[in-house]
């Protein structure tokens, strides 16, 4: 009783100064409408949830990483092995990574299938492309982090294709390598973008993201009509499906790191040959192998250059998807979105598959 | 005034300028067409003669001239004369120790009138030998030389003329790398060692060995060229005692362990080469551990049978070498799967370079023929591999504790998502929401 009413000062003092009492009223009136597709919006708090899971490993990992050359992979192995727990904190990093980017394409896709993108929330889905192309920035920087032999040769070969960028792609690369080649400027400068540059943009969107979904509520699917669905408080009914969806994610990624221990490899070693099998981390594998199967000339234009074109247009186009689907916009069903969608899906499983196969 | 003086000074720039740039452009003419005021060096340059011609030409890379030696060093005359007078017969000038052209047999001691003088040479290159022709003489070159012989090797077969680069300068043909090709200018020519009766093949054999894999292919300078083992102005085919010593310059152990072995006296009383007869002349194939033991086509068979000593002793150092590498590479091959796994492996990696140092030993230790001896080391790294493997294990153990503790983990997590999903139907079962 006596901790209940110091509970409650405590409250009243910073309801006074901070108007928690209105934050509080919109959280208890906030309803989540219920249809046969609700699940995917639990998809969303998942990416949320490996987000945070990668803030708390990557400050743990950031007291024992060390961003030079010579002493990178000699920290990260000191993390593995000799930090209490390193192991199992460097092992979810490396897969909360991985489901995170998982996880924001499902979400990518169940909003684009139920096209949540349509007005007024093209901003939100703005922010989210933004958010994916973000995340695959952070799997690109941080693969490069552990320096071993594979991330090495891996990011030479995708730092090599910033280079055929028409005009810029020189310059882009030198940026990016700081220098000609991959070397420990390399990693130094990954290092502050992985850990300092793209945080604070991610930040950005994410809290213009989630700010934008709190104020226009949940979308619901074309035909589905937003007055005659069932209306699920958000506290405590929604915040708890979260929970269990958080807790799901949680467990597959105990599972992965448990039965399969991220590995190190060997040290990078710059004056060796390439190993074999080199290949980007699986988000970027469709578009590694797109780049492979096309022919070095295509009518005259450089083959890889014609791919990073296409990609880039496709890219652009996934922004901009609110703005090209016009008839979401009138509520009217698209004949050819979802078969684009699935067509996409399809490419992308098919071309990772064969990255790893062929 | 101050315009007029800023225009000369400006004319003056431009006039300066110009005569830089013209200098540099017939900066290159200097070389091709002027003279040097070397009577040697003009005339010979002129002259339509390669015969002629070459030597002038070619010893501009000499190192001899690089270090301030003209011709008249090596062969007399005048250089100051010749030319201005029209007549190239006064350069030539006997009075002033004109020798021209030296005739092969005269070539050595030609060379050695500075390269043994212990006062000169150290001018120029304190670390050089000056005993370069005594060797000589004491070669098969040299003795074949002395009867007559003009086709044998003498300084400038090997070290080319007019154009003697530095034996540390990759073009030249004493270059370590280059050595077996130049001595292989002659050895390997049937016609030319026809005469001698000796074989030819040397070079081809060499080029199949470890060490010419190693010297010619990966260019290991650590490795032998021919020199390496004939000596390089005392060249003389070694005999049977002093293949061994050749050998054991490099190979000192296996040479010490090989002296205390039993195969010592044995191989002195058979007349048997005591390298060569395991390890060949110049084909010296890469040493497996196939070559011991008492399997078919295994070395030690060649000689001996079953029942014998020796027979026994192979089949014993076969077995544990063969023991200590599988339990090395099972070490090995732990400490991999623990250190995939993230755990520290460190300590156990260190410890199995003891044991792999251990093999190498005991590869060496193969030539005391003695199985004891060979025990004493080939034990010694099993032991030390069997640490490793016991640390491996506890390792892996490790690892295994891991994966049961986040396995177990798992279903507890799995367990509180299905409470929660629990709480939450029995919550809205209790309080339906609209």
């Amino acid at each position: 009783m006596k901790d209940q009413t110091r509970l409650s000062g405590l409250w009243d003092w910073l309801d006074e100064r901070l108007s928690l009492s209105a934050i509080k009223e919109l959280a208890l009136h906030k309803r989540v409408p219920m249809h046969r597709h609700s699940v995917w919006y639990y998809v969303g708090g998942m990416t949320l949830f490996c987000f945070l899971v990668q803030i708390v490993t990557g400050i743990f990992l950031l007291l024992y990483y060390r961003p030079t050359a010579e002493a990178a992979f000699e920290s990260v192995e000191f993390i593995m092995t000799d930090v209490k727990f390193g192991w199992l904190i460097r092992s979810i990093h490396s897969w909360s990574a991985n489901l995170m980017i998982f996880f924001a394409f499902v979400h990518m896709f169940s909003v684009f299938f139920m096209r949540a993108y349509r007005r007024p929330r093209e901003l939100t889905w703005v922010s989210g492309a933004f958010l994916l192309f973000l995340s695959m920035g952070f799997g690109f920087s941080g693969y490069l982090l552990p320096w071993n032999q594979l991330a090495f040769f891996a990011t030479k070969v995708g730092t090599d294709i910033l280079g055929q960028i028409p005009l810029i792609g020189g310059w882009l690369l030198t940026v990016a390598r700081g220098g000609e080649d991959v070397t420990g400027a390399t990693l130094t400068r990954f290092f502050g973008i992985h850990v300092a540059v793209l945080p604070m943009i991610s930040t950005f969107f994410l809290l213009g993201h989630l700010a934008l979904v709190q104020k226009q509520g949940m979308s619901v699917p074309i035909g589905e009509e937003y007055k005659k669905c069932r209306q699920m408080p958000f506290i405590p009914n929604f915040a708890l499906r979260d929970l269990v969806g958080w807790t799901l994610a949680l467990g597959i990624l105990v599972l992965l790191a448990s039965l399969f221990p991220w590995e190190l490899g060997e040290k990078a070693d710059p004056l060796a040959s390439a190993p074999a099998g080199i290949r980007p981390e699986w988000f970027f594998c469709f578009m590694f192998q797109t780049l492979k199967y096309i022919p070095g000339k295509v009518l005259f234009v450089n083959g890889e250059l014609l791919g990073i074109i296409g990609f880039g247009l496709a890219g652009a186009a996934l922004v901009l998807v609110p703005f090209l689907d016009r008839r979401a916009a009138r509520e009217e069903k698209h004949k050819w979105l979802p078969v684009i969608g699935w067509f996409a899906i399809l490419y992308i499983i098919v071309f990772t598959v064969l990255a790893y196969v062929v | 005034m101050r315009a007029q003086r800023a225009l000369f000074s400006r004319k003056f720039a431009l006039w300066f300028i110009a005569a830089v740039v013209a200098g540099l452009i017939a900066w290159p003419l200097h070389g091709a067409g002027a003279k040097t005021g070397n009577s040697c060096l003009d005339c010979h340059i002129e002259t339509t003669q390669k015969r002629l011609s070459g030597p002038a030409k070619n010893l501009v890379n000499d190192i001899h001239y690089t270090k301030g030696f003209g011709c008249q060093d090596c062969h007399g005359g005048d250089p100051t004369k010749g030319m201005a007078e029209g007549d190239p017969a006064l350069a030539h000038d006997s009075a002033k120790g004109f020798v021209g052209s030296p005739r092969p047999q005269d070539v050595p001691a030609f060379c050695a009138r500075c390269h043994s003088d212990v006062e000169l040479m150290k001018k120029y290159n304190p670390k050089l030998r000056v005993d370069q022709l005594l060797e000589y003489r004491s070669s098969q070159h040299g003795k074949l030389l002395d009867t007559g012989d003009e086709k044998v090797a003498t300084c400038i077969s090997c070290h080319g003329v007019h154009g003697i680069l530095p034996v540390a300068d990759t073009r030249s043909p004493v270059y370590r790398v280059n050595v077996p090709a130049t001595c292989a200018k002659c050895h390997s020519n049937p016609a030319y060692m026809k005469p001698y009766g000796i074989p030819t093949d040397q070079y081809a054999l060499f080029k199949s060995s470890v060490h010419g894999y190693e010297l010619l292919e990966k260019g290991d300078l650590a490795a032998p060229a021919c020199n390496s083992c004939h000596g390089n102005h005392g060249a003389t085919p070694p005999g049977l005692t002093s293949i061994a010593f050749a050998c054991g310059e490099c190979h000192a152990n296996n040479r010490d362990f090989f002296n205390q072995s039993p195969h010592k006296d044995a191989y002195a009383q058979m007349n048997l080469g005591e390298c060569t007869t395991c390890h060949n002349h110049h084909d010296i194939a890469k040493p497996t551990d196939s070559m011991l033991g008492v399997g078919e086509g295994v070395l030690c068979t060649r000689c001996h049978s079953q029942g014998d000593k020796g027979y026994e002793a192979a089949a014993k150092m076969s077995v544990e070498l063969d023991t200590l590498k599988l339990t090395i590479n099972h070490a090995h091959e732990l400490l991999t799967r623990a250190e995939r796994g993230g755990v520290n492996a460190r300590l156990g990696k260190y410890d199995l370079h003891t044991a792999d140092d251990a093999l190498i030993k005991s590869r060496t230790a193969i030539h005391f023929f003695d199985f004891d001896k060979f025990h004493e080391i080939a034990s010694s790294g099993i032991t030390e591999a069997q640490n490793v493997i016991t640390l491996g294990e506890e390792a892996l153990w490790d690892l295994r504790v891991r994966q049961i503790g986040l396995g177990v983990t798992v279903p507890i997590i799995l367990w509180v998502a299905l409470a929660l999903y629990l709480r939450i139907r029995r919550m809205e079962r209790d309080k339906p929401f609209a």
